[in-house]
């Protein structure tokens, strides 16, 4: 059914968040805050070199240490073979990520695991780390994209050949992949332009910064049944990935998902489960783990740093007649960049003729990078959204009519093939006009800045069941981990079909033993994917309750109305009976046919695109280059609103994210190839004082693929922060900054340069 | 395994003992807001901490010849309560002030502070430029410092094994004079400082600079007194050019390094901007005008 013309009780209002009294009362469970009896605590050792080759590693001296169970290496896991995995966001190799669990032969970067311990205590495996001897042969490194694609540069795999090129590459390269994308004809859309701007841009790797380290605590129980208790985001994405790197039957694992304190696409690959079951199997004993914050930055992945190119050609009237793109993304110490979603993203807001885009996936000796919101697009948008700045300045062209005059529509057919349908885009910019914001003249000593972006967002499979209680409450179950509402929000959707109030419904997360196969929230595809087959299971259960009421009533089941959480007579014709609620048909239950309940599988399509549009209001202090954020507002298509309160701190959250990514964050190295700054003092996330009141603004294009309309709304507040605050900088003191972070030191040095 | 001891003595002498007769790294707390965090990122292992805390006046804040004494292990949020020390020591209490959070500050000392020992401390500038008196207790029995004396090297101070500090001694203030520090961070709070600046100034009627201390933090291996700074600012009001020759004293006296906070390029010219900023502020303050207290 579709509701999306519906007269909606429950979805659109703002509930009380079902999570929130445990989590600001300290009683939430997150993954480190679960025990076992006789539990032991595992670490891991870690590569001090960015590039080396392990020659031996002696763990007696470690073993002998009284307290410690078990010390594992590589040598404790299977050697399993190259496999292209499904599993996670984004491409990953099963190979690859083992030998990231673990490293093998090689230490690809400062931070990589080369061995772990558990021990009876914390202290006592740290002793134990210290005495696990490891001998290496430091090797040549480099941490660089573009050092990293030079011919001379230290390679990393000797197995690694470039994919994508003729003929096939006979020597191995740390460009593992070479994507391009072609429409029309570009070289001809330059000639035919008047005015064509050039530029080059790099970004910086960031890390999503989530406040939970990773955690999980791991059970190998003698009969080979293994329990793990871990936060991520996907339970399933756990189980499938440590039972290919052990060699494990699915069924054996059970994973049960903690509370997750923030992912943002970096729990959706693991680090530690593999390495806390094959602990725990050697002592016989269950194994914690907790990442150190400093853990998490030296061996956890952030996303790309990049280097872009590019060149826009336009007429005079300010329609774009070509774009060219050569992106280079570093994917850290094994391929698998989001260099797809870049090549992708940067243009696919606009109707372009003629574009030619090149994308690079690069290694290099870093943490290998993981999934952050929008994995790609913040990166190509940073370039794409500021060269349109330039472009709007160089025709004389304010930047939203540039926008508007380019803007892809219904029907606009994308470089990387898809045609856009049933798209927000021309609403996102017409509410960008018509914003107080936008309407305001910018304040004496400011800049302002306009920017847009773009997420495909996704859909895939996915499990629910929704119980009626014998009471006549319900209980809605998924596979869902819930990083951004989506408790809420499925919860909402089932009590709107059940007519029942948003209270009445308890939404959990069930265990991979507990419901059917779900992917991982990523992709912004929960409320979307989830949503759909809890709607679904929902509007089965309301099927059942009519047959039920039909059946005390002895009338045909097409007699019986639901409305309001009610059975009714359709009709005078029907018959004269008293409504029966919920907990009416509940009690009713043993003697219609059982328990009331229903599961729904979907594979869910049509996930509709997202658009926003992000104003932000600067100002500049030339004499430190610090720039202070006055104003910000982040306009979105969502669909429909679901729970709007969360909906719009989705929106602020990634506009905040956003912020950091221009104005502070990024990894500093020493000479060595060693982080310097792996913690929150000097690894500078924004502090609250940092952002100002971010106005989130819902444009609701309704997604006519979904129920009620939702589209993903996630991801795309990530993608404009980073330009817009460029353009705004541009726009205050005249300079265009092409390096992120737009930090003091380097706005002070271009302030400088301009004289 | 290395243990830990851990003692909280109620008397000057019997901390001095302890202190004197531990075998091993011997650290002493006041807040502990830095050996806390040295202890938990196992960069520091003692073998003994003595925690001054219990020892009569070493927290709290009273008035003396005209002057204040601070005991030294006094949090910042009860220094920045004190509506009298504030108002003759503005610099002083906006400095302490900016260390760490509002939980931080319920602990935050600026003895230590001071005997951390660190170039970016915020407090020591202003303690620097307010021409601060440490009153160190020993063996050898009670010593009066100057508190630019006691940072050696980062994370060294010349503090003998048996010695710490019991209370800072302020001066009394004749009329118009005030002080005023400002750090630069990237951010707005939580940082460390890229640079810091204390200054401290008497003015006469005229508003012509009669007495002046200029100090400098992160721009060199422990905080720095700029005695051609100070010189710049003697005998005039602060004009054009006056700030002019003050920017360069300081980027002259900057010696810093390039680290994950700052270039030396950088760091050069922040100093000279906050030099500036600084006594721009000190100076309104010293003829009685508003200048409110940096972020």
């Amino acid at each position: 059914m579709n509701y999306i013309a519906s007269d909606l009780k429950v979805v659109g209002t703002r509930p009380i968040r079902p999570d929130g009294v445990d989590k600001v009362t300290g009683r939430a469970l997150f993954a480190a805050d679960t025990r076992a009896a006789g539990m032991l605590w595992g670490k891991i050792k870690r590569s001090p070199h960015a590039h080396a080759r392990i020659l031996s590693i002696d763990t007696s001296k470690a073993m002998a240490l009284p307290g410690v169970k078990a010390v594992v290496t590589a040598e404790d896991f299977p050697d399993i073979a190259s496999e292209e995995a499904f599993v996670g966001e984004g491409p990953m190799n099963f190979r690859d990520l083992a030998l990231n669990v673990m490293a093998r032969g090689k230490a690809l970067y400062e931070g990589h695991a080369v061995a772990a311990v558990a021990a009876t205590t914390q202290a006592i495996a740290d002793q134990a780390l210290d005495l696990i001897d490891v001998k290496y042969e430091v090797l040549p490194f480099v941490i660089d994209v573009e050092a990293a694609m030079a011919p001379d540069a230290p390679i990393l795999h000797d197995d690694l050949f470039t994919a994508g090129v003729t003929p096939v590459p006979t020597k191995p390269s740390n460009i593992a992949k070479v994507v391009t994308f072609k429409k029309g004809d570009a070289e001809a859309g330059f000639k035919d332009a008047d005015v064509i701007i050039e530029g080059r841009y790099t970004t910086q790797p960031v890390h999503q910064a989530y406040i939970e380290p990773h955690a999980c605590l791991a059970t190998y129980s003698p009969d080979g049944q293994i329990n793990i208790h871990a936060s991520s985001q996907g339970h399933f994405m756990i189980r499938a990935y440590t039972a290919k790197l052990l060699g494990l039957e699915l069924s054996d694992i059970r994973v049960n998902p903690a509370e997750i304190g923030g992912g943002f696409g970096g729990k959706t690959l693991i680090y530690l489960e593999p390495v806390a079951v094959a602990l725990s199997k050697k002592a016989g004993r269950s194994v914690k783990m907790q990442m150190t914050r400093e853990e998490v930055f030296r061996g956890s992945g952030p996303t790309s740093g990049a280097t872009i190119e590019v060149k826009l050609g336009a007429k005079k009237d300010g329609t774009i007649v070509a774009a060219k793109q050569v992106l280079k993304y570093q994917a850290g110490a094994f391929p698998g960049s989001p260099i797809g979603p870049g090549c992708m993203c940067g243009f696919a807001m606009y109707d372009l003729p003629n574009v030619d885009v090149v994308g690079y996936d690069v290694v290099s000796n870093r943490p290998k990078v993981a999934a952050y919101r929008a994995p790609g697009a913040p990166i190509t948008s940073f370039a794409v959204e500021s060269a349109m700045d330039e472009l709007a300045l160089k025709l004389g062209i304010d930047a939203l009519t540039l926008r508007e005059k380019n803007a892809a529509k219904n029907g606009t057919k994308t470089h990387y093939g898809p045609t856009h349908q049933n798209i927000g885009f021309t609403a996102v910019l017409d509410a960008v006009k018509s914003h107080a914001h936008w309407k305001t003249p910018v304040k004496e000593g400011q800049g302002r800045g306009l920017a847009v972006g773009f997420w495909f967002n996704i859909g895939g499979e996915s499990t629910a069941t929704v119980h009626v209680n014998e009471d006549g409450s319900v209980t809605a179950a998924t596979g869902s981990p819930d990083i951004g509402g989506s408790r809420a929000s499925i919860g909402m959707m089932v009590a709107e079909v059940l007519g029942v109030p948003a209270e009445r419904v308890r939404t959990v997360v069930a265990d991979t033993a507990s419901i059917g196969f779900t992917h991982l929230t990523g992709g912004s595809r929960v409320t979307f994917a989830t949503g759909m087959a809890a709607t679904q299971a929902a509007e089965k259960v309301v099927d059942d309750l009519k047959r039920r009421a039909a059946a005390t009533w002895e009338i045909p089941v097409d007699a019986v109305e639901w409305k309001d959480g009610k059975a009714y007579p359709a009709g005078s014709n029907a018959g004269a009976f008293e409504p029966l609620d919920l907990a009416a048909l509940a009690l009713k239950a043993a003697r219609t046919g059982g328990p009331i309940a229903a599961e729904v599988a979907v594979n869910a399509q049509g996930a509709g695109a997202g658009f926003g549009a992000h104003i932000a209001d600067v100002s500049v202090d030339k004499e430190t280059g610090h720039v202070t954020i006055e104003r910000y507002t982040a306009i979105q298509d969502v669909g429909k609103a679901i729970h709007p309160s969360y909906v719009e701190g989705q929106i602020q959250g990634g506009a905040a994210q956003g912020i950091g990514w221009a104005l502070n964050e990024e990894y500093i190295y020493n000479a060595k190839g060693q982080m310097e700054n792996a913690g929150f003092l000097d690894y500078r996330v924004p502090v609250a004082s940092d952002v100002p009141m971010i106005e989130a603004v819902l444009v609701e294009v309704p997604n006519p693929r979904h129920p009620f309309g939702a589209r993903g709304v996630g991801e795309v507040p990530i993608v404009p922060p980073m330009a817009a605050i460029a353009n705004a900088i541009r726009s205050a003191t005249g300079l265009r900054m092409v390096d992120l972070p737009m930090s003091p030191p380097k706005v002070r040095a271009a302030i400088d340069a301009a004289g | 395994m290395s243990s830990l001891s851990y003692a909280a003595p109620t008397s000057v002498d019997d901390a001095v003992k302890l202190l004197a007769g531990a075998s091993g790294l011997a650290k002493v707390l006041s807040g502990g807001t830095d050996l806390l965090v040295q202890l938990r990122s196992g960069r520091l292992k003692p073998d003994l901490i003595v925690d001054t805390k219990k020892i009569p006046g070493i927290i709290g804040i009273r008035e003396e010849n005209g002057g204040f004494v601070i005991g030294a292990a006094t949090p910042g949020a009860e220094v920045e309560a004190h509506a009298k020390l504030k108002a003759a020591w503005p610099g002083v209490v906006e400095a302490l002030d900016l260390i760490g959070s509002t939980q931080v500050q319920g602990r935050c000392s600026l003895a230590g502070n001071l005997c951390n020992a660190s170039p970016a401390a915020d407090s020591v500038p202003a303690l620097y430029a307010a021409g601060a008196i440490a009153v160190v207790v020993g063996s050898k029995g009670k010593r009066e410092v100057p508190v630019e004396q006691i940072p050696t090297a980062p994370g060294r101070t010349s503090l003998a094994k048996d010695e710490f500090i019991l209370e800072f001694k302020l001066p009394a203030r004749p009329a118009r004079a005030s002080d005023a520090y400002l750090r630069f961070i990237p951010r707005t709070e939580m940082d460390i400082a890229v640079v810091g600046c204390g200054i401290s100034v008497t003015l006469n009627e005229k508003g012509v600079c009669t007495a002046a201390r200029v100090s400098l933090g992160a721009v060199a291996p422990t905080v720095i007194l700029v005695q051609a700074a100070a010189d710049v600012l003697i005998g005039h009001t602060l004009d054009a050019d006056t700030l002019a020759k003050l920017d360069a004293a300081a980027q002259a006296a900057a010696k810093p390094i390039t680290d994950k906070r700052g270039t030396i390029e950088y760091r050069t010219k922040i100093a000279g901007v906050l030099a500036r900023r600084v006594a721009a502020i000190a100076f309104d303050r010293a003829s009685g005008k508003t200048n409110g207290k940096a972020h």
